[in-house]
């Protein structure tokens, strides 16, 4: 079948094949991710929607694990402590590492590691902490190493994590977000978002000021009953978005947020059908 | 009538194919029973399936490619795919519990991995590992073909890149007559195979049987399996691009707030 004269077009225009589905001719056309050639035809190998840059054909499947790319911010979880390194998981095809070269260390300003703290390293970070990083380079082998060394990044606690599939995370200006209700938002672009309470810029620790027991620490603070209600509300939310598979942004999130509210119902009311799928008409309604 | 007098000599319990032509529940031969694909999610698996054949009925989840569990299963230039296969003791006409290392299931659980071996882009995710999970919730026979038949809907929608389709039927004899798709009670009493092909190239990734079938008999329902295999090719193919059709459409709704539309129109002069 020839790409010309198949018409599945959708309201979009977007262009939906899958996998089998013979594409154009490789004479033409280079192939992209999701696309393989065989017998000088570009097929296609994932179920999804068909992209074309110039003479780049890909095909973008609909749902997948996260695909990595230098300079991304993910959230992650280690599940392994190694000589020198701790493996994340971060919801890719493989455990992401964390070089012990590559976090910010107590003592302030960069500094050699020493064999102490290699000594020390699950006094950093240990099994099942959670962390907010950046992909910093790739390995031969397509395994993705992380970096922590800014202070916005590090270890995460005061929160909930929420797994989504990655692409309903798109790439915005800034992925740490402020929402009004006094919670803060880290939208990782693997999948993972971290919803807690707001910490005020000026109660960061600063360069100076760089205490390991803060930013390692694994005591949460006090939270109070309204930002609990709050975290749960916004997660709630997004999982009711995800489940409709409707892309999540700042401004859509704090609608459906305010919403919510409005309805004066309890958080435990999200997870009803009816009222989520009413929460989905009323923030695409008018759209 | 040929098939008649046939009927008559193989004097079973049950009439396999009546005189009229029509099987136990009503079919004709060559006919297959109704398909439903069911793709809404399940948990937290990356793609996942429901599938039922009849009364046949499959769940599978697909996990992955992720890190492996054991780092004794990885290999070092693709990934491990990984099959564990569970029947339910309800499953059946009569209870019956089969624990996880039972042969039989093992057997199943290696044929439905050696079925996808050959599919499955694995080179491009080398030491990963790609959990396929299969649960039988009902079996009114072919449970093979529901396997894989569902493993192929549920691997598409976890995103993972797959040369073809691979598309599984059962197909048996009644005395000189081909069947397509068997009922449990006409597993149970006539030859069966299984046959799982990959529609575009026509290319047989499985042929699996466990009773003896006349030598002669086989091609004339080897090749009914193979035409079979294109219908059940077309209604998966419609159910993966109905369940695209509709996730993309909804990913349009949240979007339309940030720069109308955003995917260019695809088209190649």
């Amino acid at each position: 079948m020839d790409i010309d004269d198949y018409e599945d077009f959708d309201s979009s225009g977007s262009r939906l094949t899958c996998p089998g589905e013979s594409l154009t001719s490789s004479q033409a056309y280079m192939r992209g991710h999701g696309t393989y050639v065989d017998s000088e035809e570009v097929i296609a190998s994932v179920a999804g929607t068909i992209e074309r840059v110039n003479k780049l054909v890909t095909v973008r499947a609909i749902r997948s694990r996260y695909n990595p790319e230098v300079g991304d911010l993910v959230v992650g979880r280690i599940t392994e402590v190694q000589p020198r390194r701790w493996k994340v998981d971060a919801h890719s095809r493989q455990d992401a590492v964390l070089m012990l070269s590559s976090v910010n260390l107590p003592g302030g300003v960069q500094r050699r590691k020493l064999e102490s703290d290699e000594l020390q390293m699950r006094g950093f970070f240990e099994e099942g902490d959670l962390l907010v990083a950046e992909v910093q380079a790739f390995f031969s082998d397509g395994a993705m190493s992380l970096h922590t060394r800014s202070l916005k990044y590090g270890k995460l606690r005061n929160g909930q994590l929420v797994a989504v599939p990655p692409i309903l995370v798109r790439r915005l200006k800034s992925h740490f977000l402020t929402l009004p209700c006094g919670v803060d938002l880290i939208l990782g672009l693997n999948g993972y978002i971290w919803v807690s309470k707001h910490v005020k810029a000026s109660e960061q620790e600063g360069e100076e000021g760089f205490d390991a027991e803060a930013v390692y620490s694994n005591v949460n603070d006090e939270i109070d009953e309204a930002t609990r209600t709050a975290i749960s509300r916004v997660t709630h939310v997004i999982r009711v978005l995800t489940s409709h598979f409707i892309p999540l942004t700042d401004t859509l999130l704090l609608e459906a947020y305010e919403w919510t509210v409005e309805q004066e119902t309890n958080v435990r009311d999200l997870f009803q059908q009816d009222f989520g799928d009413a929460l989905v008409a009323s923030i695409t309604v008018g759209r | 009538m040929v098939q008649s007098i046939s009927t008559l000599k193989c004097a079973s319990r049950i009439e396999i194919l009546n005189e009229g032509g029509f099987r136990s529940d009503g079919r004709r031969q060559y006919e297959l029973r109704s398909i439903e694909i069911d793709l809404s999610q399940q948990g937290h698996a990356d793609g996942s399936a429901v599938l039922t054949h009849g009364l046949t009925q499959v769940l599978v989840s697909v996990f992955g490619p992720r890190e492996a569990k054991m780092r004794s299963q990885t290999i070092h230039d693709r990934a491990n795919i990984n099959v564990e296969l569970s029947i339910a003791a309800f499953s059946a006409g009569d209870r019956r519990k089969r624990s996880r290392g039972d042969k039989r299931i093992l057997e199943f659980a290696a044929a439905i991995k050696s079925t996808f071996e050959p599919v499955i882009q694995t080179s491009l995710y080398p030491r990963s590992q790609i959990d396929i999970f299969v649960q039988v919730i009902q079996q009114d026979g072919g449970f093979l073909q529901a396997c894989i038949n569902a493993t192929t809907i549920a691997l598409m929608s976890a995103g993972i890149p797959m040369i073809d389709f691979i598309c599984a039927v059962s197909g048996g004899v009644h005395s000189t007559s081909p069947l397509l798709d068997l009922t449990l009670l006409e597993e149970n009493d006539v030859p069966n195979l299984t046959v799982a092909v990959m529609p575009k190239t026509r290319k047989v990734s499985l042929v699996t049987m466990e009773t003896r079938l006349h030598v002669d008999r086989f091609e004339e329902i080897f090749k009914l399996a193979t035409e079979a295999g294109q219908v059940i090719h077309g209604e998966m193919k419609a159910a993966i691009l109905k369940w695209s059709k509709g996730l993309v459409k909804s990913m349009g709704h949240g979007n339309q707030d940030r720069d109308g539309g955003e995917v260019d129109e695809v088209g190649f002069d």
